[in-house]
C-alpha cells in the first residue's frame, strides 16, 4: 500500500503522455529565436498517461478529505461540498471565458458575479460586496485598505492604529502591517471576550478602527457587541468583521445589524466551496453604503438588465488581475440558490446545536475553560483527568488512528492545550455520537495506556514526522533531493 | 427536511434534551434581541437540483464561447483530460491545509512536486507552494525585495502587464512604499533608462518577458547593474514560455514570479489561477507563503511537511513576511499534473506550435497592408501591431465570426494609440487563423 515514489522517479527518457496537433508551418522554427533560447536543462518527468494517472491516484489515497470521514477542524467550517456545485463550475461555458471578451459575450458570468454580490449583501446587512479578493486574508487586507482610504479621503491621516483582540487569528495583525498600519492589541477578559475597560483605555483620535471576529475565536458570541461598535464609532473609527466564523450567524444575526462597517466572507467556509487542500477559496468584502466607492477595481455593475464593468477613480485601486476566483464564486452561488432563504435561515442554528451537543457530551472528559453555551464551535483546554500529562497534540494524533480528522489544536493561543471542535450543520447525529465515543475512549486511553497516544498515529500512511530535519535539511525540490542523496552516498 | 441537513425532528429533540434546553433559540440567548434577525433573508426560495441545473444553463447561455486570439496574461492553451479527472478526486478537492501530515501526504507530496517543477522552469533554487495570482505574487516579490534590502522604493518596467502594475501600485501605496517606472524603447525594457535610474534607494527592478506586448526582452547586463547597487532583479514570466526561453536564473534574476494559468488551468473568466514565486536559497527565509520540505517519519519512511513556518502569520503575527494564510493548492495540482504529463518535450512542442501559429498569422496580417509592426522585436505566441482601422470595427467584424481578438490596447491606456494585440496558442487551427485573416482583409 505504501506508494511513495515521486513523479520524477517514474521518468523514462523518450516516453510521452500527450498528443498535440501536427505542425502546419514548418518554415517557422523556434531556433530562429537564437540568443533568447534557454541553454540550461529542464528537469521535468517523462511519463505515459497511465503512469501519470496512476501516480496521482495513488498519491491521493494518502489524503483525508471530507468524504472520508468527520473533519471537525475548528474555525475552518469543513462542511459537505455538494457535487452539483462542481458540476455547475465545470459543465457550462464559464470555464471558457476570457475576461477581456466583450461584455455582451460574458453577460451570464457578470450576472453570476452581481447576483452573488447582492445575495451576500443581504445576508450580511451591508450595502455592496466586491468578490475580487482571493481568500480570507486577502479580504482582510483589502478591507483594511478601504478603512485607510476612508480616513485618508477625509484627510484624517493620524488614524493609523487598528485595535485587535489578543484572541484574533494571526492574519489580522499581519494584514494590518501589510496595509501600513499599526496593531494595538487588547487583552480578553476571563470569559474570553473583549474587555470593555481595556478597549476604552486605547481609544483615541489615532484609532482607524477595530477588527473583530464574532463569534470570537473561542466560539463565544461577544454579547457586548453593540457597545463595542458604538465605542469605536464614537471615537471616529470603523468596525471590521472577520467573517471566519460567519457560519454560526447564518439565519440569526447580520454583521451590518451589529454595527460593522466592513467585512469579509470566506466562501470556502460558510458557502461550502471545497477547500482544495489549502485553496483556492474566496474572500469577498462587503461595506456600508458610505464606503462603496472605495471598493477595489474592477467593479461589476448593473444598469436595467445589462451588466457592465466599471473602473473608478475613487476606488482604492486594483488588488487582483480580474474578478477573483470566479469558479469558486460560481459554486458558492449554486449553494446559496440550492439552500434558498428557507434553509439558509437554519444553518447557524443547526451548526450551533451540534457544537453544544459535543460540548455537553465531552465536558466530563475534557476541560472546559469557559462557562456558557458556545456558538458553532467549542474549545476545550486539554484533558480533564490527566495523570500521565498527555498533550492535546497526542489526543489529536490518536484521533487519526480512529479514522477522523483532528480538530484545530493550540489555537486560540489563550489556552495552552486548546482543542477547537467545529462539527458544522451537515454532520448527522450518528457521526457526532461516534466522534464523542472516540474522544471519550481516547480520554480513557490517556489514563490507562498513555503510550498508545504518545506513539500515535499508527494506522495512517505515515507516522509522526521529523520537522527539525525538514527545517535543517531544506530540501524543497527534486533537485535538492538528488543533491541530498548524492551527498549521503 | 433538507438534503444537506441530516437531523430528523427526533434527533433534534434528543440533542436538546441532552443539553437540557427546550429550543435551539436558547443557545442564542446571550445575543441582544435588537440585533437578532426578525425575518427571513430577502433571497430566492430553495431550488431542486433540476432547477439549479436549469438556472445555470440559462445563465451560461447568456455567455458566448469564442475562438480566442487574445492573451494579455491569460492564454487559451489545451488542457489534457486527465487534469480534470485527477483534480476532481475528493481526497484532493475536499481536504484542507495539510495541518496533520500523517493524513495529508497527498497534498504535501504534490506541493513538493509543484515546487520542483517551478524550480526547474525558473532555474532558481526554491519555490513556495503558490500565491493567489501572478499580480499578487509580483507585489509580494516587491515586498520581499524591500524586506531583504531594507529599502522602501522599487523600479517597475513599463512593459510589465498593466494589471500587474496596478496591483503592485496598490500594495505599495498602502504599505507606504514608493516606485518609479523604467521606460520602454521600441516596445521593450530600456536598459539605458534603468542604468540611469538605479541607485541605492531602490530595492529592486521588476521586468517581464515576454512582456505585455508579447515581445521577448534581453536582460544582458541588467542583473549586474541591480547587484552593483545591492538591489535585486525580479523577473515576471509566463512559465510555459520558460520551457524554451532563457530562464530567470540564466538572466541573473534573484526572484521569479508570474501566473501559472498557462500550465493546464482553464481561462475561467480570470480565476482561479495561481501565482508562482521562486527565489535563491539565501533568501528563503524572506519568502512569503507555505513551503513544503522533504523529511522522514518515525519509521524512516519518506514524508513531506510544511516547513520554515516561523516566516508565517500564524506564528509571527504582525512580524510575518506576509499576511497570506493559504495557497492555491488545488490549482498547483493542475499545474503539477499538466507539467508532469507534458514534460520537457511536450512543453517545447506547445511553444513550437504556438510560435508557428502566431508567426504565420503575423506574416499574413502584415501582408494585408493594413497592419504594421513598429517594434520589430522577437516574439513567441503573442504580438502587438499598429493599425489605423477602427479597433471597434475590427472587434465587431471578428465577433460576428465568433472570434475574440485582437484586443485594442487603447482600452487600457491612451498612450497605446492604434496598438492592437494578438495571440495564438497551439489550439488555433489553420482554418481559424485563415478565417481571422479573411475577415480583417475585408476591412478598411
Amino acid at each position: 500500500m505504501n506508494y511513495n515514489k515521486l513523479i520524477f522517479e517514474l521518468s523514462i527518457p523518450g516516453r510521452i503522455g500527450y498528443s498535440l496537433p501536427k505542425e502546419n508551418y514548418p518554415n517557422y522554427q523556434l531556433k530562429d529565436l537564437t540568443e533568447h533560447l534557454r541553454d540550461s536543462d529542464l528537469l521535468l518527468p517523462e511519463v505515459s498517461e497511465l503512469d501519470c494517472v496512476r501516480h496521482y491516484s495513488n498519491v491521493s489515497k494518502k489524503n483525508f478529505g471530507v468524504e472520508n470521514g468527520f473533519y471537525p477542524l475548528g474555525s475552518c467550517t469543513m462542511k459537505y461540498n455538494p457535487k452539483i456545485n462542481e458540476e455547475i463550475a465545470k459543465s457550462y461555458s464559464f470555464t471558457k471565458l476570457h475576461p477581456y471578451q466583450p461584455i455582451r459575450t460574458t453577460q451570464g458570468a457578470l450576472r453570476v458575479y452581481h447576483e452573488l454580490q447582492v445575495a451576500l449583501s443581504e445576508i450580511s446587512g451591508l450595502a455592496e460586496f466586491s468578490l475580487n479578493p482571493y481568500a480570507g486574508a486577502h479580504g482582510e487586507l483589502v478591507g483594511l485598505m478601504v478603512m485607510k482610504e476612508y480616513h485618508a479621503t477625509r484627510k484624517d491621516f493620524k488614524r493609523t492604529k487598528v485595535i485587535i483582540p489578543d484572541s484574533a487569528h494571526g492574519s489580522n495583525p499581519a494584514s494590518t502591517v501589510v496595509c501600513g498600519m499599526e496593531v494595538v492589541e487588547i487583552k480578553s477578559n476571563e470569559l474570553g471576550m473583549v474587555d470593555i475597560e481595556s478597549l476604552k483605555s486605547v481609544l483615541s483620535d489615532e484609532i482607524a478602527g477595530m477588527m473583530l471576529t464574532n463569534p470570537n475565536t473561542l466560539g463565544i458570541f461577544e454579547s457586548d457587541i453593540c457597545e463595542i461598535t458604538k465605542l469605536i464609532h464614537d471615537a471616529g473609527g470603523l468596525m471590521y468583521y472577520d467573517g471566519a466564523n460567519l457560519n454560526a450567524m447564518l439565519g440569526k444575526v447580520r454583521p451590518g445589524d451589529m454595527g460593522f462597517d466592513i467585512m469579509h466572507i470566506n466562501l470556502h467556509k460558510t458557502f461550502s466551496t471545497p477547500h482544495g487542500g489549502g485553496g483556492p477559496g474566496a474572500g469577498p468584502i462587503g461595506v456600508r453604503d458610505f464606503l462603496v466607492d472605495y471598493l477595489p477595481n474592477p467593479r461589476v455593475k448593473k444598469m436595467d438588465d445589462y451588466y457592465y464593468i466599471a473602473n473608478t477613480a475613487e476606488s482604492l485601486g486594483q488588488i487582483s488581475s480580474f474578478f477573483g476566483n470566479f469558479l469558486v464564486e460560481l459554486r458558492a452561488y449554486s449553494y446559496i440558490l440550492t439552500l434558498g432563504k428557507e434553509n439558509l435561515m437554519n444553518v447557524g442554528k443547526l451548526a450551533t446545536l451540534n457544537a453544544n451537543y459535543i460540548r455537553n457530551a465531552l465536558k466530563d472528559d475534557y476541560y472546559l475553560p469557559i462557562e456558557g453555551y458556545c456558538m458553532h464551535e467549542v474549545v476545550f483546554d486539554g484533558l480533564l483527568d490527566n495523570p500521565n500529562e498527555i498533550r492535546t497534540f497526542d489526543v489529536a494524533k490518536r484521533l487519526l488512528d480512529y479514522g477522523m480528522h483532528a480538530p484545530t489544536i493550540y489555537f486560540p493561543l489563550l489556552f495552552h492545550q486548546a482543542i477547537m471542535i467545529e462539527p458544522t450543520e451537515t454532520e448527522s447525529l450518528q457521526t457526532i455520537d461516534e466522534f464523542i465515543k472516540v474522544m471519550k475512549l481516547i480520554a480513557k486511553e490517556a489514563r490507562t495506556t498513555p503510550e498508545l497516544l504518545r506513539n500515535a498515529p499508527i494506522n495512517t500512511p505515515i507516522t509522526r514526522t521529523d520537522e527539525v530535519f525538514a527545517a535543517k535539511a531544506m530540501i524543497f525540490s527534486y533537485r535538492d533531493y538528488l543533491e541530498y542523496i548524492n551527498r549521503k552516498v | 427536511m433538507f438534503k444537506y441537513f441530516p437531523h430528523t425532528k427526533e434527533d433534534i429533540n434528543k440533542m436538546l434534551k441532552d443539553i437540557n434546553i427546550s429550543s435551539i433559540d436558547e443557545l442564542f440567548s446571550q445575543i441582544s434581541k435588537n440585533v437578532l434577525l426578525k425575518e427571513d433573508y430577502n433571497i430566492k426560495s430553495e431550488m431542486s437540483e433540476l432547477e439549479i441545473r436549469e438556472y445555470f444553463k440559462n445563465l451560461s447561455n447568456e455567455n458566448q464561447e469564442l475562438t480566442i486570439f487574445s492573451g494579455l496574461g491569460l492564454y487559451d492553451h489545451y488542457q489534457p483530460a486527465i487534469i480534470d479527472a485527477i483534480t476532481s478526486r475528493q481526497e484532493f478537492l475536499t481536504s484542507y491545509t495539510p495541518y496533520q501530515p500523517e493524513i495529508s501526504q497527498g497534498t504535501l507530496q504534490y506541493i513538493f512536486e509543484y515546487q520542483s517543477m517551478i524550480q526547474a522552469l525558473t532555474g532558481l533554487d526554491v519555490s513556495n507552494a503558490s500565491m493567489y495570482d501572478g499580480s499578487t505574487a509580483s507585489a509580494e516579490a516587491c515586498f520581499m525585495a524591500c524586506n531583504i534590502t531594507r529599502r522602501k522604493k522599487v523600479l517597475i518596467s513599463e512593459t510589465v502587464n498593466p494589471n500587474t502594475i496596478n496591483v503592485i501600485k496598490t500594495y505599495l501605496k498602502f504599505r507606504g512604499y514608493d516606485f518609479e517606472f523604467i521606460s520602454s524603447k521600441n516596445g521593450v525594457f530600456d536598459v539605458e533608462d534603468f542604468k540611469n535610474k538605479m541607485s541605492k534607494e531602490y530595492a529592486s527592478v521588476i521586468v517581464q518577458s515576454p512582456n505585455f506586448f508579447g515581445l521577448i526582452e534581453d536582460y544582458t547586463g541588467v542583473s549586474e547593474i541591480a547587484h552593483e547597487y545591492k538591489g535585486l532583479l525580479i523577473q515576471n514570466s509566463d512559465p510555459s514560455t520558460l520551457a524554451v526561453l532563457k530562464s530567470p536564473m540564466e538572466n541573473g534574476a534573484d526572484i521569479a514570479c508570474g501566473d501559472c494559468q498557462s500550465l493546464g488551468v482553464p481561462l475561467a473568466f480570470g480565476g482561479p489561477a495561481l501565482g508562482y514565486l521562486a527565489t535563491l536559497k539565501k533568501y528563503v527565509r524572506k519568502l512569503p507563503g507555505r513551503i513544503a520540505g522533504y523529511t522522514t517519519d518515525s519509521n524512516g519512511l519518506r514524508a513531506y511537511v510544511l516547513t520554515l513556518q516561523a516566516r508565517e502569520q500564524h506564528i509571527r503575527r504582525s512580524k510575518a513576511n506576509s499576511n497570506i494564510c493559504s495557497n492555491q493548492s488545488l490549482i498547483a495540482l493542475y499545474v503539477t499534473v499538466y507539467s508532469a504529463l507534458m514534460g520537457k518535450s511536450g512543453l517545447e512542442e506547445v511553444n513550437k506550435l504556438s510560435y508557428q501559429n502566431a508567426h504565420y498569422m503575423y506574416d499574413k496580417l502584415l501582408a494585408t497592408g493594413k497592419f504594421y509592426d513598429n517594434f520589430k522585436k522577437p516574439f513567441l505566441k503573442e504580438f502587438t501591431l499598429e493599425t489605423t482601422i477602427s479597433h471597434d470595427l475590427i472587434g465587431e467584424a471578428l465577433l460576428e465570426n465568433n472570434i475574440f481578438g485582437g484586443f485594442s490596447l487603447e482600452k487600457i491606456s491612451d498612450k497605446y494609440e492604434n496598438l492592437i494585440n494578438f495571440a495564438a496558442t497551439e489550439k488555433r487551427t489553420k482554418s481559424e487563423i485563415d478565417k481571422l485573416i479573411k475577415v480583417l482583409e475585408g476591412l478598411s
